[in-house]
């Protein structure tokens, strides 16, 4: 179900005869409403205002995690599944998935100098990040993971290096 | 004479030569760019000195802004080990 964040409902009354009733959404803008309505269908009017436009608040997240480089090449694809699960579970979308292969690492980890490294955008609610950590911790082939949000900027350059890729490859 | 009004100038052993300073510009601001990848190790190699440390802001003219969000990419980097912590001859 969908979580409300702070909703403002203000009612004014103007001169004492006028009422009016206003809408603040998140974003600060305010939307008039018919004086004549009551609280309880204002309130059904405003969530479906958010039900339309907000669908679930979903944040952009990028994860990047290193697989064990002993691993073949259908396991390694089973690997990266079992965590596409675990989004697609929790009701997020999976928008972009690369595989960078077998990568030299900086540093050993794990005593091993290799590591698979694989990338997922995925566009989820909040909680899904944690059962995601959860998964990846529980798995004994993730030697390490990374997952953090995507602000607009981040947004608009994981497109951009999207279609480079995509052009490249043409 | 004409030899006495020509040393009424200072005269120096090699000519002072007035130095024009690089004027240091940060170069994200200047191109616009908004967002630092983590994941290019060979962009992020500029910030970084030869033993992977990362270089102040006063060497690379770097704005606080963009410094700040370099140091965060670096780190990211660093702990999925596409830039090393410590390191030799890294350039």
């Amino acid at each position: 179900m969908m979580r409300s964040k702070v909703v403002f409902l203000q009612h004014f009354k103007k001169n004492n005869s006028i009422e009016c009733v206003y809408f603040l959404d998140f974003n600060k803008n305010s939307y008039l409403c018919s004086p004549f309505l009551s609280m309880e269908i204002c309130n059904l009017l405003f969530f479906n205002y958010l039900l339309t436009n907000y669908y679930l608040f979903m944040n952009h997240y990028e994860t990047v995690f290193i697989l064990n480089p002993i691993l073949s090449e259908p396991q390694v694809k089973e690997a990266v599944d079992k965590f596409r699960k675990v989004i697609t579970e929790h009701s997020g979308v999976v928008s972009h998935e690369e595989n960078w292969g077998a990568k030299h690492l900086a540093y050993p980890i794990e005593k091993k100098s290799t590591g698979f490294y694989a990338l997922l955008q995925f566009e989820a609610d909040g909680e899904v990040v944690e059962k995601l950590e959860l998964a990846y911790r529980r798995d004994e082939n993730v030697m390490r993971f990374l997952t953090f949000k995507l602000d607009k900027d981040a947004l608009a350059y994981a497109e951009r290096r999207r279609n480079k890729l995509h052009n490249k490859e043409k | 004479m004409a030899y006495n009004n020509n040393n009424n100038d200072v005269r120096y052993l090699s000519p002072v030569t007035a130095e024009v300073k690089k004027k240091k510009y940060c170069r994200f601001k200047k191109t616009g760019i908004k967002y630092i990848d983590y994941k290019d190790a060979e962009f992020l190699k500029r910030f970084l000195n030869e033993q992977g440390k990362i270089l102040p802001r006063r060497l690379t003219g770097t704005s606080l802004k963009f410094q700040r969000r370099v140091s965060q990419a670096v780190k990211r980097a660093r702990h999925l080990a596409l830039l090393p912590y410590v390191a030799d001859l890294m350039k």
